[in-house]
């Protein structure tokens, strides 16, 4: 640990309002609890929430991993591993299974969790109904008084422009039959993986100063109509390194001639899958 | 001076109007509302009764609008109760419904068609969704047959069905009304308050609206109270009219019996002040 900083950055007393702030979203799942967020040494929208909540929750024994997008080895990620490697001198991984602490910008790992395993995600927007009515104290009512209808209206808003549920990212979901909860902008492919999940889910939200939690094994459903009911997007090609047809696949541009190509959004669980023999389609 | 005529009210009516056919949908007492210290509502007393429309008349500034909001529950009056009658035939005060529960009553049983409706439309989405939203609201959560719902109800307030899926922003100010009014009729509500539907309108477009509005309310048989300073209006939708002024009721009958034959001296004015053309 690097002298001049507290274990994890953040102070003590802050890290206190911080967990009390998560202990409070854990009990009420899906209910986005106030916190005082606070100035980290990064810019607002960057993941300041989830490295808040990470910091109030990092042990000594921790072993941390962080993703964005799915990958290990983008910008963000290696920043924000580097910054918690330096300040709390925890031990990180990039393997999926051997991490307790996963902080996650828009992916959940292939890779299934296990119990003891937490999630942390960076919430850009922590109100799904702010799309359709801006004002705060409405919303709090809405949520008060589990006042979700509007919330089909986009839904529908994209039927009759596209001809089926088109939201693909940030789907929104009902939480343990009560708040309806915006899941930070990760694909709907991850929206079955929240559901029942044996890990604990918190979701920071830095700018917007909100915490949320999803317990373990809390029911999640994602909202759809009868007749329209939620449904995974497929991909009809395969991950051109490992060969994976049921993960999550990045689309790369590879010229101007339109060539292109689709790897495993998830780096750890392509890497794995290649170390265990497994080829890329050609 | 002429005294007001006002409807006799029991007060203590509290759910003694149980399996009575005869008794009155919304009962008002009572009711006095003031913006700090300028008095907008000064004892009110009203009874709407089932299937029936109610206008209320009076200048600007004499209390109409805030009538309205304190009907609904938006305002919260000082003094008064607004008693409704619900489905199963008990009279609940509106004022002292828990909000959970005074939302949910609002969703089923009230409609409320604002002046501006802009103020009462998503534009922003598309006329079916607009439409269909009071329904999802309420659960329903089958897309086709909410579709259906709603071009059935475009059709009926005279919106060509295939501008469904266009938002009301783009819609003429008749359209947009009457897209207001579809959306609050789709629930089948038992009681639609209107605040000067046709206000802002040129008169063939509010001729047609006043025929619109005069079919719909026969057919649902709905009761609805009309606030409207345009006594041509009053005459030809209302049943029954209230004139207001500074914040009371001065008089009140049958409507022709009030156009025709004023007894208030303001009333008088207010009749003898329309144009002829």
């Amino acid at each position: 640990m690097t002298a001049g900083y507290n274990f994890a950055y953040l102070d003590e007393q802050t890290k206190r309002m911080i967990r009390r702030a998560i202990l409070k979203a854990v009990a009420v799942p899906g209910y986005q609890v106030p916190f005082a967020s606070r100035e980290m040494p990064l810019p607002f929208g960057w993941g300041t929430g989830g490295i808040q909540v990470t910091a109030s929750i990092l042990g000594h024994a921790d072993i941390l991993k962080v993703i964005d997008q799915g990958a290990d080895d983008t910008t963000n990620a290696v920043s924000i591993r580097r910054f918690f490697a330096r300040v709390a001198g925890v031990a990180t991984t990039t393997r999926t299974a051997a991490a307790t602490i996963i902080q996650t910008r828009h992916r959940i790992p292939e890779t299934p969790l296990r119990a003891g395993q937490i999630m942390v995600f960076q919430v850009p927007i922590p109100e799904p109904l702010r799309w359709l009515e801006p004002r705060e104290s409405e919303n709090r009512k809405s949520h008060a008084m589990a006042d979700y209808g509007a919330m089909h209206v986009k839904l529908y808003e994209d039927i009759v422009r596209y001809g089926q549920i088109a939201t693909s990212y940030d789907y929104p979901v009902r939480v343990a039959g009560r708040y309806l909860m915006a899941p930070s902008p990760i694909p709907k492919f991850d929206n079955p993986k929240l559901d029942r999940s044996p890990a604990l889910m918190l979701f920071g939200a830095g700018r917007e100063k909100r915490i949320y939690a999803i317990p373990p094994h809390t029911p999640v459903v994602s909202l759809d109509f009868e007749d329209h009911p939620f449904s995974l997007q497929r991909w009809t090609e395969a991950c051109s390194q490992c060969g994976d047809t049921a993960s999550f696949l990045d689309e790369i541009l590879l010229d101007d001639q339109g060539n292109r190509r689709f790897v495993c959004s998830d780096t750890d669980h392509c890497a794995a899958r290649q170390a265990a023999g497994a080829g890329g389609a050609p | 001076m002429i005294p007001c005529v006002s409807v006799s009210f029991d007060a203590d009516a509290d759910d003694d109007d149980a399996g009575d056919g005869e008794a009155p949908l919304l009962a008002v007492s009572g009711l006095c509302f003031a913006y700090g210290a300028r008095v907008a509502l000064a004892d009110v007393d009203l009874t709407v009764w089932p299937g029936e429309v109610l206008a209320v008349a009076g200048e600007s500034g004499s209390g109409k609008t805030t009538l309205l909001g304190c009907l609904s529950g938006e305002l919260a009056p000082q003094a008064g109760r607004v008693g409704f009658l619900t489905r199963d035939g008990k009279r609940v005060d509106m004022h002292r419904l828990g909000e959970a529960e005074r939302r949910r009553l609002l969703r089923t049983d009230w409609g409320i068609v604002r002046q501006n409706p802009r103020d009462g439309l998503r534009l922003g989405v598309s006329a079916g969704a607009n439409v269909g939203e009071p329904l999802m609201v309420l659960g329903h959560r089958h897309y086709g047959w909410l579709r259906a719902q709603a071009g059935d109800w475009l059709d009926r307030v005279e919106i060509p069905t295939d501008r469904i899926d266009d938002p009301p922003a783009t819609f003429s100010g008749g359209m947009q009304q009457r897209l207001q009014i579809a959306r609050n009729l789709v629930t089948d509500p038992r009681i639609v308050l209107m605040d000067e539907p046709t206000g802002g309108l040129d008169v063939s477009v509010q001729a047609r609206l006043l025929d619109l509005l005069r079919r719909l309310v026969a057919d649902l048989d709905l009761a609805v109270v009309l606030v409207t300073h345009d006594l041509a209006v009053a005459r030809l939708l209302a049943d029954r009219l209230v004139v207001m002024k500074d914040g009371r009721i001065v008089e009140t009958g049958l409507t022709d019996q009030v156009l025709d034959d004023p007894q208030h001296a303001y009333t008088q004015l207010l009749v003898s002040s329309v144009l002829q053309p």
